[in-house]
């Protein structure tokens, strides 16, 4: 994973979020304009620059207790302004893994 | 089985108690992340893409049947309701909560399992054969000495903060199924001239971004010296080992950069400075340790029971005995693997109900003892012959019949970009369309003895590197694409694989899988000559070009 020192020269070429992973259960959370954290990628705060990347992803990093590990992501805002993870990465954060779990298979 | 004493359960007791401060300070904030990560990694707890990952080791791949009942029991309570058996006899839990993790171990603690040492730049745990003990021709069970080392390491201060982590696999046959050249440390179990117990030793195997066989360091170390010898190893490595640079700090880089000449002579000259020391290991040690592990009281058995003889006329049956049973050093008992790769499954998985029934099999069949293999199959060690075929069918309902050990579809594969944070590309699906792809299981017999390893990044984690075929994931301009070589082993005769041409698609591997064993098909001389017999006569050049022709 990349790590927050490892972005300090932050440039990013799209619209992009802070996310990390819940300390308590470690699920996928992404940073809010609030200040905090939601389990919703369309709650998530959309930074355009890098200025604005960097100043969110500090806030982030300084919430130490709510989350771990938080870095910068890519993602795709729809026409209809609905916002889409920028990889396979991150889909598969968002949405889960693309296999049946033994359970259901 | 090894029965633990006092030391053992408190140490495991204590354990838990001291991560269970820990974890609650880290949710108050007291500790931050970066002081808790190496305390939660001591513990086998890592973070992954979508939460905790949570490694249990299982020493030596012997799990009893109520540990194999307390691993359900965390999938079920703590977990998704199954869980990964890994490529160096761990268990891995995906979907597990910090706040729980305590809980769990505690759980686990009861029943003697613990995630000591399964991550962090420590000694790991110590794997071994999954047929210790009853394979034939075996020197002794190697698991005696796994237990000696495991007791010798286990957070040890010396070995607690290497410049990276350090493997070690023992074997005691002479076909090797614990990989031991594939790692930091490998250990033969052998007897010299005047048949004392000693081992050849071997060192600097790893695969990874930078893979290396393992050289044989020393032909033979006897085994009173070998704790001795081992730390002068893990000496040599604690002073010039490189902690700069997480790519180069494992024991290989530093034994191929000094060479094995010069390492060993490094290595020679620690050990004659403590080889007479307190490491020395007394034979009422040794004694007391294998007096510890029990083994069952067998019956005088047929060698062909007429059970047997009965259920050979039903084919189905024949095609998962001559598949899955090896033969067991006790006339009348045979070692049954069981496969972990079910037709469109992920490879390694086991649900709760699964290890649950295995254990209710194991205590009936196999005197309560389950092992755990490298290749991520289970294994019953102790089945009377005229069990298999009730056994068998037993197996059958619960998905776990699959008659397809060491085949094609018998596939080792990391997990890949579906849960790992370090994977560049997905691996089980990759896994899952090869298995449905070769699902016939005439045609896989056909093909016959054949290992597909799949990583999801240059960590190798499934071993792409000794894979017949190996195929590795990586990522270029965004999407998924894949590596093929061929020709590697993790056997005796390791050997890395040959790269055979550029990446493909996600979408192409098993087309590329397919056009390699249909050359094969094609080029073997007879029915007897396996893949890799004909990739030896051969070489790559053959599958290069089927592969890449239409490409």
């Amino acid at each position: 994973m990349t790590s927050p020192l490892e972005q300090k020269k932050i440039r990013i070429a799209g619209p992009s979020v802070v996310t990390a992973n819940r300390t308590w259960d470690g699920i996928v959370v992404y940073r809010t304009a609030a200040n905090s954290w939601s389990a919703e990628l369309s709650e998530a705060a959309i930074v355009r620059n890098s200025d604005e990347a960097k100043a969110l992803l500090a806030e982030a990093v300084a919430d130490d207790v709510g989350a771990i590990g938080p870095y910068i992501a890519p993602v795709q805002i729809g026409d209809d302004g609905k916002v889409q993870p920028g990889n396979l990465r991150e889909q598969i954060r968002r949405t889960g893994v693309t296999i049946g779990q033994p359970a259901q298979v | 089985m090894y029965a633990y004493d006092e030391i053992d359960r408190t140490l495991v007791n204590e354990r838990v108690s001291e991560f269970r401060d820990q974890v609650k300070r880290r949710l108050s904030g007291e500790l931050t992340e970066d002081e808790f990560k190496i305390l939660r990694l001591q513990n086998g707890v890592y973070l992954q893409l979508h939460a905790y990952m949570f490694r249990v080791a299982i020493p030596y791949g012997t799990l009893a049947t109520n540990q194999m009942r307390a691993l359900a029991h965390v999938a079920r309570k703590y977990d998704r309701g199954y869980g990964h058996f890994t490529t160096r006899q761990n268990i891995q839990f995906n979907w597990i909560k910090l706040a729980e993790l305590p809980d769990a171990l505690e759980d686990l603690a009861k029943v003697g399992i613990h995630a000591m040492q399964t991550s962090g730049n420590n000694m790991r745990n110590v794997t071994s054969d999954q047929w210790a003990g009853v394979a034939p021709g075996e020197i002794e069970d190697p698991r005696i000495w796994s237990e000696l080392i495991r007791q010798h390491t286990t957070l040890h201060p010396e070995f607690s903060f290497l410049p990276r982590k350090f493997k070690i696999a023992i074997t005691a046959s002479d076909h090797d199924r614990a990989a031991i050249k594939i790692h930091d440390i490998g250990l033969r179990l052998i007897k010299n001239e005047k048949g004392e117990t000693g081992f050849e030793v071997l060192v600097g195997g790893g695969l990874g971004r930078t893979p290396f066989i393992a050289k044989t360091i020393k032909h033979f170390v006897h085994g009173r010296d070998i704790l001795s010898y081992i730390e002068a190893i893990l000496r040599v490595y604690n002073q010039y080992g490189r902690r700069d640079n997480i790519y180069k700090a494992r024991i290989k880089i530093l034994v191929h950069e000094l060479g094995i000449e010069k390492f060993s002579r490094e290595v020679e000259d620690e050990w004659q400075h403590i080889r007479n020391s307190s490491l020395q290991i007394d034979e009422e040690v040794i004694e007391d340790i294998r007096s510890r592990f029990t083994y069952p009281v067998y019956e005088k058995l047929p060698h062909m029971p007429d059970e047997l003889r009965q259920a050979a006329a039903d084919p189905d049956f024949e095609a998962w005995r001559k598949n899955s049973v090896a033969p067991h050093k006790v006339q009348g008992y045979s070692i049954v693997t069981i496969s972990l790769k079910p037709t469109g499954g992920p490879p390694g998985d086991a649900t709760a109900e699964q290890m649950d029934a295995l254990a209710d099999l194991a205590d009936k069949y196999s005197f309560g003892e389950i092992r755990v293999g490298h290749e991520q199959n289970l294994a019953l060690p102790h089945v009377a012959k005229r069990d298999l075929p009730a056994l068998w069918k037993a197996l059958d309902k619960l998905g776990l019949a699959t008659p397809n050990v060491n085949l094609i579809t018998d596939i080792i594969a990391c997990p890949g970009l579906d849960y790992c944070s370090l994977a560049n590309a997905r691996s089980i699906p990759i896994a899952q369309e090869l298995t449905r792809r070769f699902a016939n299981h005439e045609l896989a017999n056909l093909i016959g003895r054949l290992h597909i390893n799949i990583s999801g990044c240059i960590n190798a984690c499934g071993h792409h590197h000794v894979g017949h075929i190996g195929i590795l994931g990586v990522e270029k301009n965004g999407e998924e694409v894949y590596q093929i070589t061929i020709g590697g082993r993790a056997d005796e005769n390791a050997a890395l694989g040959t790269l055979i041409g550029p990446g493909v698609k996600f979408d192409e591997v098993a087309d590329v899988v397919e056009d390699i064993v249909e050359a094969y098909l094609a080029l073997r001389e007879r029915p007897e000559e396996l893949f890799m017999d004909t990739v030896k006569r051969l070489g790559v050049e053959p599958f290069k070009e089927r592969v890449y022709a239409t490409r």
